[in-house]
C-alpha cells in the first residue's frame, strides 16, 4: 500500500476552497428543515380530514413522494418546473433545493407529528371534551403540549439525516461543501483530497450532532416518561 | 400522449441496471448488517471498536460522499480498480445501508427479552447454539419492518449511481432531456413512476413484515 497519490499540498490549497461552501450547506440543512416542519403540518392536517377519498388521495400522494428517489424530485423541480406550462417559473437553484428536499422530507415530518398526536392517551380527548374545552383550547393546552416534546429527539434524527442529504443540491449546481470539492477537482484534476476533506467535514458536524440528540431524547424521555413509536419514518 | 408511449421503452433500457444495482446492495447491504451487527455483540473488544468505527464513519457521512469517494479515491489511493463502476455503487450503497441495517440488528437481538437468554442457559445451551436456536429467531421479525423500510431507501439510494455515469433509469431520462427540452416533466415523471412502481412490491412486503413482527407479541 502506498500513499504516493496523497498530497498535503494539495490538501491544504483545497481545504480553504473547500469550506467556502460549508455556509451554503448549513444553511441549505436549516431552510430544509424549517420548509419541512411547515409543510408537515400541512399533510398532518390533510391526513386528519374526516373523508375517505381525501384521506385515500393524501396517502397516496405522501407514499409516492416517499418511495420516490429525492434526486429525481430535485431534478424534476429545477428541470421541469421551468418548461411547465402555465405554473412555470424558473427558481433559484437554492430554493429548488430547499423546496425538493423539505416537501420530500415533511412527509416524514408529517407522518412524526401524526404518531405524536395519536401517542396521547385518549382519555386526554374525553377529559378535554367533557370540561367543555372549545377546540381551539383542546389542542392548544391539552393535547399539543403534550403531543409535541415526545417528538423533539425524532426531529432531531431527521435533522441529521437531512444534512446527510443536502449534497445532493450539488447536482443542480448548488455551491455546497460537495460541489466545491467537485469544482476543485475537475479544475486541479485532484479529487481524492477535496473529497476526502468533505467526508471528513461531514463526520465532524454530523457525529457531535447525532451525540446531542441521543442526550436530548434521554432528557425527554426521563421527564415524560413516554417514547413515541413510529413506523415508516425512516430515511 | 404520443411522447409518454415513445419515452417509455427509451427509459426502460435503464431498468436492468437499476435492479441489478438494488438486488445486489440489498444483499451486500443485508450481509453487512448481520456480520457486523453480530461483531458489535461480540465479547472481543478489537472486533467490537472495530464495527463500531465502522458503521459511525457509514453513517456520519452521506452516501452521495461516499459514493464519490470510493469513485475518485480508491482507485488513487490503493491503486485498486474496482471491476467498474457498477462495483462502486454496489459497494457504496451497500456499505451505506449496511451500517444503518447493523444498528437494527443490534437493537433487536438486544431487545430479546432478558428472560430467554436465562431460560436458554439454565437449559444448557452452549452461547452458539442460544444464539441461533432462541434469540436470533425472535430476533430477526422484530427486524423485518425495518428491512422493508432500508430496502425502499436502497431502491432511492441507487438514483445516485447514474451520477457516476451507470446507465441506470434516471441517466436515459437525463440523456431524454437533452433531445426533447420541452418534454421535461414528462421524462421525470416517466422516471418517477417507474421508481414507485419498482417500490410497490417493497412497500406491500415491509407491511406484510409489520404483521409478522406483531403477531402473537403481547403489547
Amino acid at each position: 500500500m502506498d500513499f504516493t497519490y496523497w498530497s498535503w499540498d494539495t490538501f491544504l490549497e483545497a481545504l480553504p476552497f473547500v469550506l467556502q461552501g460549508l455556509g451554503i450547506t448549513i444553511g441549505l440543512t436549516f431552510s430544509c428543515f424549517v420548509f419541512a416542519l411547515v409543510f408537515g403540518f400541512v399533510w398532518t392536517f390533510l391526513q386528519r380530514i374526516q373523508n375517505k377519498y381525501i384521506k385515500a388521495v393524501v396517502t397516496f400522494i405522501m407514499e409516492f413522494i416517499r418511495s420516490t428517489p429525492p434526486l429525481v424530485q430535485l431534478f424534476f423541480i429545477y428541470y421541469a418546473l421551468p418548461v411547465l406550462p402555465v405554473i412555470g417559473v424558473t427558481l433559484h437553484p437554492f430554493v429548488c433545493a430547499v423546496i425538493g428536499l423539505g416537501v420530500h422530507f415533511s412527509t416524514y415530518i408529517g407522518e412524526i407529528y401524526r404518531s405524536g398526536i395519536e401517542s396521547v392517551d385518549k382519555g386526554q380527548w374525553e377529559a378535554a371534551t367533557a370540561l367543555n374545552y372549545s377546540t381551539k383550547d383542546k389542542w392548544l393546552r391539552i393535547i399539543l403540549p403534550q403531543a409535541f416534546p415526545p417528538t423533539i429527539p425524532m426531529l432531531g434524527n431527521y435533522f441529521i439525516i437531512m444534512f446527510k442529504e443536502v449534497p445532493l443540491a450539488s447536482t443542480i449546481s448548488v455551491g455546497g461543501i460537495l460541489f466545491m470539492a467537485r469544482t476543485f477537482g475537475s479544475e486541479h484534476w485532484a479529487y481524492l483530497e477535496p473529497i476526502t476533506i468533505v467526508g471528513i467535514l461531514f463526520l465532524l458536524l454530523s457525529y457531535p450532532s447525532a451525540l446531542l440528540i441521543k442526550k436530548l431524547e434521554k432528557k425527554i424521555n426521563h421527564r415524560f416518561n413516554t417514547s413515541v413509536m413510529t413506523k415508516n419514518t425512516n430515511a | 400522449m404520443d411522447y409518454v408511449i415513445e419515452f417509455i421503452p427509451q427509459i426502460a433500457r435503464g431498468l436492468n441496471i437499476t435492479i441489478s444495482v438494488l438486488i445486489a446492495s440489498a444483499l451486500f447491504a443485508y450481509i453487512m448488517a448481520f456480520f457486523s451487527g453480530l461483531c458489535r455483540l461480540s465479547n472481543n473488544v478489537i472486533v467490537r471498536k472495530f464495527t463500531g468505527f465502522y458503521v459511525e464513519i457509514f453513517r456520519g457521512t452521506s452516501l452521495i460522499v461516499q459514493l464519490f469517494w470510493l469513485y475518485y479515491a480508491i482507485p488513487m489511493l490503493f491503486g485498486i480498480q474496482l471491476g467498474s463502476n457498477w462495483w462502486v455503487g454496489v459497494f457504496a450503497i451497500g456499505l451505506n445501508y449496511g451500517a444503518y441495517l447493523s444498528e437494527v440488528v443490534r437493537t433487536s437481538i438486544l431487545s430479546v427479552a432478558q428472560g430467554q437468554y436465562e431460560a436458554a442457559t439454565a437449559l444448557n445451551m452452549s452461547r452458539f447454539q442460544r444464539m441461533r436456536i432462541v434469540i436470533f429467531p425472535q430476533a430477526v421479525r422484530m427486524m423485518l419492518p425495518e428491512f422493508g423500510n432500508y430496502t425502499i431507501q436502497i431502491l432511492k439510494g441507487t438514483s445516485l449511481v447514474s451520477l457516476i455515469a451507470m446507465s441506470d433509469i434516471l441517466y436515459y431520462g437525463d440523456i431524454l432531456r437533452g433531445s426533447y427540452q420541452q418534454q421535461t416533466p414528462i421524462i421525470y415523471g416517466i422516471v418517477l413512476v417507474l421508481y414507485f412502481i419498482l417500490a410497490l412490491p417493497l412497500i406491500w412486503l415491509t407491511k406484510k413484515g409489520e404483521k409478522i413482527a406483531k403477531k402473537g407479541v403481547a403489547s
